[in-house]
């Protein structure tokens, strides 16, 4: 039993990273983008991509949607932007933090860097306090700053995917942006630097405590269509799917759970489910 | 239809009313104007303070 548990815990793994890959490359399509310096100037850009990444990303294909929603807040002065307010609101609502654990590049990366194999800080309460300060970074540096300074300050001050995908590369591919780089940009390096070096050693450290969109698809984790759902009639509280999440979860599809489907195979009771796969994965225990 | 499911279809609903909304107030034109452009702040070119 605990091998079969081992297997399909695997193949839940290996579905998700291949999910992850995919929707990276597709997010950064255009390959030429990395070569020439130039970025995607196309009509796709109207369209927001779920996850974290940077609209100035020589392969970027579509928007960053905490970009956009900071570059309404600065111009909400003279007229307010309806769409991505609309959209933020139905990729929530569908997918909420599925998108955290499948659809974003940057969590991906984490994943990656979290693989190097150092010793690791576990999930603590110092953690489960911290994961709340991604609801600060969303009011402070996504709403009230971009309104008073008239400036998009998350991504000026702390969005470590815009420099490693749209700043390291564009100034290395292009002198003339590299002769107007000074202290900001030397800022943005540390500040990426640090927040990678971070999760080397914490589990997707950015996610948990910093990303303002994890903390806006999480006020949606009650509602959203998809991702973990628990059948309360049938769990027993044993504990097992909270002890072997590296998230700082209270319990599996809570607005901390990113939805990767770790816990399903240790639930000895099988009472955690992907909503749309509820009876799949119910006939393919019973098989088992 | 339990409370949690209507407040679902609620939001989706707003969702897409506010996309419709934002189709027709020409939001997807300032969207796209900002991204086809290089975001100076996204890559750290600008003053720090």
């Amino acid at each position: 039993m605990k091998n079969i548990s081992k297997k399909n815990a695997n193949d839940i793994s290996i579905k998700r990273k291949f999910i992850q890959l995919i929707t990276a490359i597709l997010c950064n399509a255009h390959l030429t983008g990395f070569y020439t310096g130039k970025i995607y100037q196309g009509n796709l850009k109207a369209a927001c991509v779920p996850g974290l990444n940077c609209y100035s990303c020589p392969g970027a294909i579509g928007s960053c949607p905490l970009g956009s929603l900071q570059s309404a807040l600065v111009s909400s002065k003279y007229r307010f932007n309806y769409y991505i307010l609309g959209v933020l609101i139905l990729m929530g609502a569908i997918l909420g933090r599925v998108i955290c654990g499948f659809l974003c590049p940057f969590g991906l990366l984490q994943e990656l860097i979290y693989k190097l194999p150092t010793k690791k800080l576990k999930k603590n309460k110092i953690t489960r306090i911290l994961s709340y300060f991604k609801y600060i970074v969303l009011i402070v540096f996504v709403i009230i700053l971009p309104l008073i300074s008239l400036s998009p300050a998350f991504c000026k001050y702390i969005c470590p995917q815009g420099t490693l995908e749209g700043g390291i590369l564009l100034v290395k591919l292009n002198d003339n942006l590299k002769s107007l780089t000074g202290g900001l940009y030397n800022y943005k390096v540390a500040v990426m630097t640090l927040i990678i070096v971070a999760c080397i050693f914490i589990y997707r450290m950015f996610c948990r405590f910093v990303c303002p969109l994890g903390a806006i698809y999480a006020l949606f984790s009650p509602i959203a269509i998809l991702g973990i759902k628990v059948d309360k009639n049938a769990c027993d509280h044993c504990n097992a799917c909270v002890k072997i999440c590296k998230m700082d979860i209270k319990h599996p599809g809570d607005s901390e759970c990113i939805h990767c489907g770790e816990c399903i195979n240790v639930c000895h009771v099988n009472a955690i489910e992907y909503a749309k796969f509820v009876n799949k994965n119910k006939k393919l225990k019973q098989e088992n | 239809m339990d409370k949690t499911k209507l407040l679902r279809v609620v939001i989706i609903i707003l969702g897409i009313a506010l996309v419709v909304l934002g189709i027709f107030h020409n939001d997807v034109r300032d969207v796209l104007n900002k991204a086809i452009r290089i975001c100076y702040e996204c890559i750290g070119i600008g003053v720090l303070l």
